[in-house]
């Protein structure tokens, strides 16, 4: 035998189910004013410096049915790369949202700005992102991944460089519709699976 | 609690399997792929804050909090408590704990069940709080009911309570279910079973907790979570830019 270590085990996940939206997104489950406040309605006030943009999607699963019950979480910094809880960052900039897929079509919209850079511990600065959290119904281990530009330079990034297979790159990079807008569909299985982290 | 410092990684061994045949929606939602590794950033490190004054005076009052107050919801009371801590066992404080949960009969207020155990007028099954500066959390509820769902032919969720927790960086993010001692259900869930080791099951079944009960009033289950926790080394260079 060898000593016992000081380190506790993660509690271990489990699926967030069909009816998330009880707990976190009130008005979608049917319920208006459950709360005084819902939190993470939008990751901006009026005001927040940077470019507004808007990026709509779906998350599609192994048939390629779009999800109707997907909630997806986002956190980002703001256009400076500088995080809500950091010195000197965009008061008007919280960062975090939430959102769900429509329960009709499968549809969801983010409306944000568009994150500034940030460093890693190794100097390199990262291209610009936006950071997602998906759960549902099925998804027993919420699943990371980001949303990357591809009006950026992305050629450096740290996460996009560790991707061995180089046409998976796609898939986490935003594709330009318009004017400030974006689209980014999420493919959980399949032909052009998105890239799912671990971080 | 500091916001620096790289995360641990996820033992990805104590989590459920993402593929589980059991849990039939699970098979087209599961990726194929490896997921790709890499230490953590600013991105994971840093998380989202909650203050206090966001929240209102019943939000962790399932009881009460759907009639404000005015009305009790109906089934069995209880009080459901924990701590909140990382792997190296520090509180986590002031982190947001949101939990929701169908009635005593097994119905969800949710646009989309239609099962027909009736809605109780006076819950809503929703609830929200911070933990305390030792990560102390508490809500007052009902004990749900067992419902079934339309997986196998004859399945029945356990009573359970699905539980969220942010942590102090989004890479810390997690959403769990707690179950209740005893309940014989808990051995035939699908869901459940996702989890392959038992020892890891039984982490998530909430002990009858009668320290916490209050007598002719409401029992108490005990849940305690465990989030990610942050590497701690004397030699790590500082993040650029912070």
């Amino acid at each position: 035998m060898v000593q016992s270590l000081d380190t506790l085990q993660e509690t271990p996940s489990q699926t967030a189910g069909p009816y998330v939206h009880i707990g976190m997104i009130q008005a979608h489950a049917g319920m208006e004013n459950y709360y005084d406040e819902e939190l993470g309605i939008s990751p901006i006030e009026e005001g927040a410096k940077g470019e507004v943009i808007e990026i709509t999607g779906s998350v599609y699963d192994g048939t390629g049915w779009a999800l109707r019950d997907a909630l997806i979480e986002s956190w980002q910094p703001d256009a400076m790369g500088k995080f809500s809880t950091q010195e000197g960052a965009d008061p008007k900039v919280h960062g975090y949202c939430r959102f769900a897929a429509d329960s009709e079509t499968g549809e969801f919209t983010l409306r944000t700005i568009k994150p500034g850079r940030v460093g890693t511990r190794h100097g390199v600065m990262q291209a610009p992102h936006i950071s997602l959290w998906i759960v549902a119904r099925g998804i027993n281990v919420g699943l990371q991944t980001r949303i990357y530009f591809e009006d950026e330079d992305n050629s450096e990034d740290l996460l996009l460089s560790k991707i061995e297979q180089t046409p998976r790159v796609q898939t986490l990079i935003a594709k330009k519709t318009g004017e400030g807008k974006y689209r980014f569909d999420i493919r959980l299985q399949g032909e052009n699976e998105t890239v799912f982290l671990d971080i | 609690m500091s916001d620096q410092g790289a995360l641990i990684a996820r033992n990805r061994n104590i989590h459920p399997v993402p593929y589980d045949p059991g849990y039939k929606t699970s098979v087209p939602r599961s990726p194929n792929w490896a997921l790709v590794s890499m230490e953590s950033t600013a991105s994971e490190e840093f998380g989202p804050r909650f203050g206090h004054n966001k929240l209102g005076l019943y939000d962790n009052n399932l009881i009460l909090n759907f009639t404000r107050g005015k009305a009790p919801a109906v089934g069995e009371r209880i009080l459901v408590h924990g701590r909140v801590v990382d792997e190296n066992n520090r509180p986590v404080a002031n982190t947001l704990v949101e939990v929701w949960q169908a009635n005593a009969g097994g119905r969800y207020r949710h646009k989309k069940d239609g099962y027909l155990a009736p809605l109780d007028p006076n819950f809503g099954g929703c609830g929200r709080t911070l933990t305390d500066e030792n990560g102390y959390y508490e809500f007052l509820t009902i004990r749900p009911g067992a419902y079934p769902w339309p997986n196998r032919g004859n399945d029945w969720r356990p009573m359970h309570i699905h539980v969220s927790v942010f942590g102090s960086g989004f890479g810390q993010r997690l959403i769990t279910q707690m179950y209740f001692e005893g309940d014989p259900l808990i051995n035939h869930c699908p869901i459940v079973a996702t989890i392959k080791d038992r020892s890891q099951i039984d982490r998530l079944v909430a002990p009858l907790d009668f320290s916490k009960s209050k007598p002719l009033d409401f029992l108490a289950y005990k849940f305690d979570i465990v989030l990610r926790g942050r590497r701690q080394t004397m030699f790590e260079n500082k993040l650029e830019g912070m």
